[in-house]
C-alpha cells in the first residue's frame, strides 16, 4: 500500500486529537456536552449501531417464525408488533439518519475546510432530539396498550382505532423528525457559509453535494410527516375526523400526506449513501471522478423528481387512472438520474489504477445490490406489474435491496473508508473480507428469496404461510443466519480494531480530499489554518497540476 | 470544542429563514387537507364558516398586523441604540399578542358552548363535511395559537435580553430572528382568516 506523504501547509501538529478531553469535563460527560461536530457524529454512530442491532434481532426473530408454515414461537399479534417495530427502528433510527448524521456530521465540515458546522449547539441539540424520539419510540413497546401493530406506515383508519400504543410511537417519530430538520438546516447553512476560501461550489467533494440535496429534502418533506403524525395524535385523542370516514374524513388523505414525506425520505436514505460511494470510488481508482457535474446535478434532480412520485405507493388504493399514469411515468423518470450515477461510478473505474481494498469491495457490493433494488423498483413503477406484486414479499425484497443493500452497505463502505480517520486505528482487512462472504451470500439468499416469494404471491405481514411457499422461506431464513453471522464478524472486527488495532496512517488509502490532509484522528479544530483550495476535489498526481 | 467566538449574522438569518420554510411546509400539509376537504364539501364549509364570528376574526387580524409592525419598530429602535423605545415597542407587541389569544379563547369558548367541538354530541348530528370543517378549524387555529404562544415566549426572552443589554445596537440578530418568527405567525393567520371566517 502506498502512503502519500501529506506535508501540506497548514498541517496541524500543535492541537490535541478530538478524542482527548481538554475541557473541564471528563469522560462520558465531556462527550455528552461536546458541540464538536466530530464527537456529535460519533455519538450518533454508537447510538445508531445499537438501534441497528435491535432491528437486526427483531428481523432475525421474524425469519425464525417463517421457518415453519404454521404458527410457532410467538402469537400473531406479537408478529404484528415485531414487523412494526422492526420497520420503525430500522427506518427512523438507522436508515434515514444514518449517513447524514454520522458521516455528514463528522466529515462535512472537514470536506469543505471548516472548523465546525454553522450551528454547533443546535447540532448537539439535534442528537438529544434524536435520542428523545428514539427512547419514546422504544418506550411505546412496553407501555400503554402494548407495541404498535399497524406497520411502520401507521395507516389510517386502523392506526386511529387500534388500542396499542400508537400515539407514543408516533410522537417519537415526530421528535425524530425535528432532529432531522434541524440537521438539514445546519448542513445547508454550513455549506453556504463555511466553505474554505477557494472552495467553490464545483470544487466541493460530491459527498457535500449529496448532503446538500439530502438536507433540502429533509427541510421540505419532514414537516409534512410531522403534521400528519400530529393529526393522527389529535385524531386519537380528540377525534377531529380528518382521516375518519364516519365524520366525513378520508383515510386516503392520510396515505397521500404520509407518502409525500415518506417517499422523498427514501432519497434522504439513498443520496448520502451515493455521496459516500462517490468519495470511495475515485480514491481507489486513483483518478478523478467521471462526470463531476452530472453527479452533482443528478443529486439535485433526484431530490426534485423524487418529491413528485409519492403516489406510486398507492396504485391500488384508489386513484384516477390519469393520476396513476402520471405517477408511474415520474417513477420511471427518477431512475434516470440514479442510473447516471451508476454509469459514472463504473466509468470512473474504467482505466483507473485500481487499488482493491475493503471499502472498495463494499462500494462495489453497493452498486450491485442497489442496481437490483433500483431495477425491481422500476418494475413496480409499471402499473400492471404493480397490481400483481402489491403488498407481497416482492416489495419487501425490493426495499431491503435498496435500503439494506443500498444504504446499509454504503454505510458499511463509508465506515470502512473513514474508520481509520475517525478512530486513528486500522482494522484487519482479512477479517473484513472474511465477514463479507457470509454477508453477501446470506443477503442474496434472504432478499432474492423474498423477490421470488413475492412473484409467487406470498403476501407480506403474514405470520404463517401456505405450503407452496415453504421451500423459499427456508432458504430465506437460512440466508438470514449467514447475514447475521457476517454482520457480527464485521462489527466484531471493527470493535476489536478500536481497542487492539494498529495505529492508522494519516492517509491510508491515498485519498486526496481534505480529510486525508489532517492527522488520524483529526485534531480538535480540524485544521491548524484554514486551507485555501485551488483545484477540484479528486486531483490525483498523474493529472496536470 | 471551539472556544473562539464565531459570529455569522448572515448565517444565523439564513438558518432562521430555512426554519421558517419548514414551518410553512408544516402548515402546508394542513392547507392541502383543507383544500381537498373544501373541494369535497363546498356547501358544508359554507355553513361552517357562517358559524364563525367574522368580526372577531378581522379584529384579531388587525391586532396581529399591528403587533408585527411594533416588532419592526423595536428592531429599528435597537439599531438606533434607543433601548427604552425598543422595550416599549416589544412590550406593546407582547400585549397585542396576548390580546389576540384572549379574543381567540372567547371564540373557542363560544364554540364549545354551542357544542361545536370534535366528539361533541351536537356536532355529531351535523353533516360529515361540517364535522371535518370544525375538526380543521380547531386543528389549524389551535396549531396557530401554539405558535403565538411560542412567539410570545421568544419575544419575552428578547425583552429581557434588551433590558440586560445582551441585545444591543451592534448585536441584535436574535431579536431580528424572533421578529421573523413573529411575522410568520402573522402571515399564517392572514391565510387562516379567509379560509375559515370568510368561507361563508
Amino acid at each position: 500500500m502506498t502512503t502519500h506523504a501529506t506535508a501540506q501547509p497548514g498541517y496541524p501538529t500543535a492541537q490535541p486529537s478530538y478524542l482527548v478531553d481538554t475541557g473541564s469535563r471528563k469522560g462520558l460527560l465531556a462527550w455528552l456536552t461536546s458541540t464538536d461536530h466530530k464527537r456529535v457524529g460519533v455519538l450518533y454512530l454508537y447510538s445508531m449501531i445499537s438501534f441497528f442491532f435491535v432491528g437486526v434481532g427483531i428481523g432475525f426473530l421474524m425469519r425464525l417464525v417463517q421457518l415453519t408454515p404454521f404458527q410457532h414461537l410467538i402469537t400473531a399479534r406479537t408478529y404484528n408488533a415485531l414487523f412494526t417495530v422492526h420497520g420503525v427502528i430500522m427506518i427512523f433510527l438507522f436508515v434515514i439518519p444514518g449517513l447524514p448524521a454520522v458521516f455528514g456530521n463528522f466529515f462535512l465540515p472537514i470536506l469543505i475546510g471548516a472548523k465546525d458546522v454553522a450551528f454547533p449547539r443546535l447540532n448537539l441539540a439535534s442528537w438529544y432530539f434524536f435520542m428523545a424520539g428514539a427512547i419514546l419510540a422504544v418506550l411505546s413497546l412496553f407501555t400503554g396498550g402494548g407495541a404498535p401493530d399497524t406497520g411502520w406506515t401507521f395507516y389510517a383508519p386502523f392506526s386511529l382505532k387500534t388500542g396499542t400504543n400508537v400515539s407514543l410511537a408516533v410522537f417519537g417519530a415526530f421528535i425524530l423528525g425535528f432532529s432531522s430538520m434541524l440537521t438539514g438546516i445546519n448542513f445547508i447553512t454550513t455549506i453556504h457559509r463555511l466553505r474554505a476560501p477557494g472552495m467553490k461550489w464545483f470544487r466541493m467533494p460530491l459527498m457535500c453535494w449529496a448532503l446538500y440535496s439530502t438536507s433540502w429534502i429533509q427541510l421540505l418533506a419532514t414537516p409534512i410527516l410531522a403534521i400528519t403524525l400530529v393529526l393522527v395524535i389529535l385524531e386519537r385523542f380528540f377525534g377531529i375526523g380528518i382521516f375518519d370516514p364516519a365524520k366525513g374524513g378520508d383515510p386516503l388523505l392520510y396515505q397521500h400526506l404520509f407518502w409525500i414525506y415518506s417517499h422523498p425520505a427514501v432519497y434522504i436514505m439513498i443520496l448520502p449513501a451515493m455521496g459516500a460511494i462517490t468519495e470511495i470510488i475515485p480514491t481507489f481508482a486513483k483518478r478523478t471522478i467521471f462526470g463531476y457535474k452530472a453527479i452533482a446535478f443528478s443529486s439535485m434532480a433526484i431530490a426534485g423528481v423524487g418529491s413528485l412520485v409519492w403516489a406510486h405507493h398507492m396504485f391500488t388504493s384508489g386513484m384516477s387512472s390519469l393520476a396513476t399514469l402520471l405517477f408511474s411515468l415520474l417513477t420511471m423518470v427518477v431512475a434516470v438520474p440514479s442510473a447516471i450515477k451508476v454509469f459514472n461510478w463504473v466509468s470512473t473505474l474504467y482505466k483507473g489504477s485500481i487499488d482493491f481494498q475493503p471499502p472498495l469491495l463494499f462500494a462495489l457490493t453497493f452498486i450491485f445490490l442497489f442496481a437490483i433494488g433500483g431495477l425491481t423498483g422500476v418494475m413496480q413503477g409499471a402499473l400492471a406489474i404493480n397490481v400483481h406484486i402489491h403488498d407481497t414479499y416482492f416489495i419487501v425484497g425490493h426495499f431491503h435491496y435498496v435500503m439494506f443493500g443500498g444504504t446499509g452497505f454504503a454505510f458499511f463502505a463509508a465506515l470502512l473508508y473513514w474508520f481509520p480517520k475517525m478512530s486513528g486505528k486500522m482494522y484487519s482487512k482479512k477479517a473484513i473480507y472474511a465477514s463479507w462472504f457470509p454477508m453477501f451470500i446470506g443477503f442474496n439468499m434472504l432478499y432474492f428469496g423474498m423477490l421470488i416469494l413475492g412473484m409467487m404471491g406470498m403476501p407480506r405481514r403474514y405470520y404463517v404461510h401456505l405450503p407452496q411457499f415453504h421451500t423459499m422461506h427456508v432458504v430465506a431464513t437460512v440466508g438470514s443466519w449467514f447475514l447475521v453471522l457476517g454482520l457480527l464478524a464485521f462489527f466484531g472486527t471493527l470493535i476489536y480494531a478500536l481497542f487492539k488495532g494498529s495505529k492508522a496512517e494519516d492517509n491510508p488509502w491515498g485519498g486526496v480530499t481534505l480529510e486525508w490532509t489532517i492527522p488520524s484522528p483529526p485534531p480538535q479544530e480540524n485544521f491548524e489554518t484554514i486551507p485555501t483550495i485551488t483545484h477540484g476535489p479528486y486531483h490525483f498526481e498523474q493529472e496536470s497540476q | 470544542m471551539s472556544e473562539h467566538v464565531h459570529r455569522d449574522d448572515f448565517g444565523a438569518r439564513l438558518g432562521m429563514w430555512l426554519f421558517l420554510v419548514t414551518e410553512i411546509v408544516l402548515f402546508g400539509g394542513l392547507f392541502i387537507g383543507y383544500s381537498y376537504m373544501r373541494y369535497k364539501y363546498p356547501v358544508e364549509f359554507h355553513h361552517g364558516g357562517a358559524e364563525l364570528n367574522a368580526t372577531l376574526g378581522v379584529i384579531n387580524t388587525l391586532v396581529l398586523l399591528t403587533s408585527s409592525l411594533t416588532v419592526v419598530l423595536a428592531i429599528v429602535a435597537i439599531q438606533r441604540a434607543e433601548k427604552k423605545q425598543a422595550m416599549v415597542f416589544l412590550g406593546t407587541t407582547l400585549a397585542l399578542g396576548l390580546t389576540f389569544l384572549v379574543i381567540k379563547s372567547f371564540e373557542w369558548a363560544a364554540k364549545f358552548h354551542h357544542g361545536l367541538y370534535p366528539n361533541a354530541p351536537h356536532l355529531g348530528t351535523l353533516p360529515p363535511g361540517e364535522q371535518v370543517f370544525f375538526g380543521l378549524y380547531f386543528t389549524m387555529t389551535g396549531l396557530h395559537g401554539l405558535h403565538v404562544i411560542v412567539g410570545l415566549s421568544l419575544l419575552s426572552v428578547m425583552l429581557w435580553w434588551v433590558a440586560t443589554d445582551r441585545i444591543r445596537a451592534d448585536r441584535y440578530i436574535h431579536l431580528e430572528n424572533s421578529g421573523l418568527y413573529w411575522h410568520l405567525v402573522d402571515v399564517i393567520w392572514i391565510f387562516l382568516l379567509p379560509l375559515f371566517y370568510l368561507a361563508a
